[in-house]
């Protein structure tokens, strides 16, 4: 059986993308076999940061409508053999993911899959109430601010109250803070909430702090999740939230400024 | 304490810690209000259809709160009759 994770976070533009393709990226590189799902009906765009964009024929809705089988629809990703993309349809009816039908798939995909990564919509709308009906885990990504931290915490409500487990009274979902787009200098001079000041907000176990970086960027623009950008801070921060997501001690690291060399100085490093 | 420690210190309390305070506020308020049991306005609109079978109330005249404690959960009902309800009687 599968282990469904969804990423989620009710505002947009924080990083649920980039942490979907991630994360499954990193739990595939460890050996697992990992399908990522968009769930973000009507604007692709996980195809795009997992550089999959031109292979795309079948989506996920075909899959629900029985217009095509799963192993049709399912993008093999040519740097890792473990890992499967599920694109998102880009109809504009919203309404084409049912809950019969999204655990349909999901029930399929768990007999051939260690990992389940759902990449939620913004919102908390009918696209992203699907994404975490059926998770065991959640991962709530939540930037060092005002209003994303106000969501975040909306849609542990949601999580605690809407989901399969919820209503079926089983065990709760695992809930994980990841804090990205941080930036220890300013959380230094005291312009942006520290990563402890949303911790004592929200309650969650932090599953990692992403810094903000330009590898981000350089990476959605190639279509290669950050990740395998090993030498870049937020690919070395990924690595290290997939480590802990698998149960591994590892310590937070890039909390703080990092001092720059003479070298790095010199040639703007 | 230097000048730049001055301004140092003046600005570590900047408005990274105004947010805290704010969300904590909000998120308290809101988290409150989650907890509420959802049949609350129904029950509000049905106790003040049947006091207005008897009492010709206001529509705003029942008020319904909800407190949740530790060991215990408070419901508040407050009804304010109007002065001339006596004489009706």
């Amino acid at each position: 059986m599968a282990r469904i994770i969804v990423i989620t976070s009710g505002k947009g533009g924080v990083g649920k993308t980039t942490t979907s393709a991630a994360l499954a990226m990193g739990l595939a590189q460890r050996g697992h076999r990992t399908a990522v799902i968009d769930f973000d009906v009507g604007l692709r765009n996980l195809d795009l940061i997992m550089g999959c964009e031109r292979r795309v024929v079948y989506d996920f809705v075909n899959v629900i409508n029985g217009e095509a089988g799963l192993n049709q629809a399912l993008i093999r990703d040519k740097r890792c053999d473990s890992l499967y993309v599920l694109p998102a349809s880009q109809t504009r009816d919203k309404e084409a993911l049912t809950k019969e039908g999204v655990g349909k798939v999901l029930e399929e995909l768990s007999h051939g899959f260690d990992f389940i990564v759902c990449d939620s919509p913004a919102g908390i709308e009918h696209g992203a109430t699907m994404a975490m009906y059926y998770a065991d885990d959640a991962v709530v990504v939540t930037n060092p601010e005002v209003s994303s931290v106000r969501d975040s915490d909306r849609m542990l409500g949601i999580l605690s109250s809407k989901s399969r487990r919820a209503e079926t009274n089983a065990e709760p979902i695992r809930e994980f803070l990841l804090l990205s787009r941080y930036d220890p200098l300013r959380v230094q001079n005291g312009e942006m909430l520290s990563v402890e000041d949303v911790q004592e907000i929200l309650s969650l176990d932090l599953l990692g702090v992403i810094p903000e970086s330009r590898a981000v960027l350089n990476a959605s623009n190639a279509g290669v999740p950050v990740i395998l950008d090993s030498e870049s801070d937020a690919g070395k921060a990924y690595g290290d939230a997939v480590a802990r997501y698998l149960g591994e001690q590892v310590p937070h690291r890039f909390l703080t400024v990092q001092k720059k060399g003479f070298f790095s100085r010199l040639f703007g490093g | 304490m230097g000048l730049l420690d001055y301004f140092r210190s003046s600005r570590s309390k900047g408005s990274a810690s105004v947010a805290k305070e704010r969300l904590q506020i909000l998120v308290a308020h809101d988290r409150s209000e989650r907890h509420r049991p959802s049949y609350l306005p129904m029950l509000q609109r049905e106790i003040l259809e049947v006091i207005r079978k008897y009492v010709d109330v206001d529509m705003n005249a029942v008020s319904v709160n909800y407190e949740q404690e530790a060991t215990r959960e408070i419901l508040e009902l407050n009804i304010i009759l109007p002065d001339t309800a006596r004489n009706r009687a």
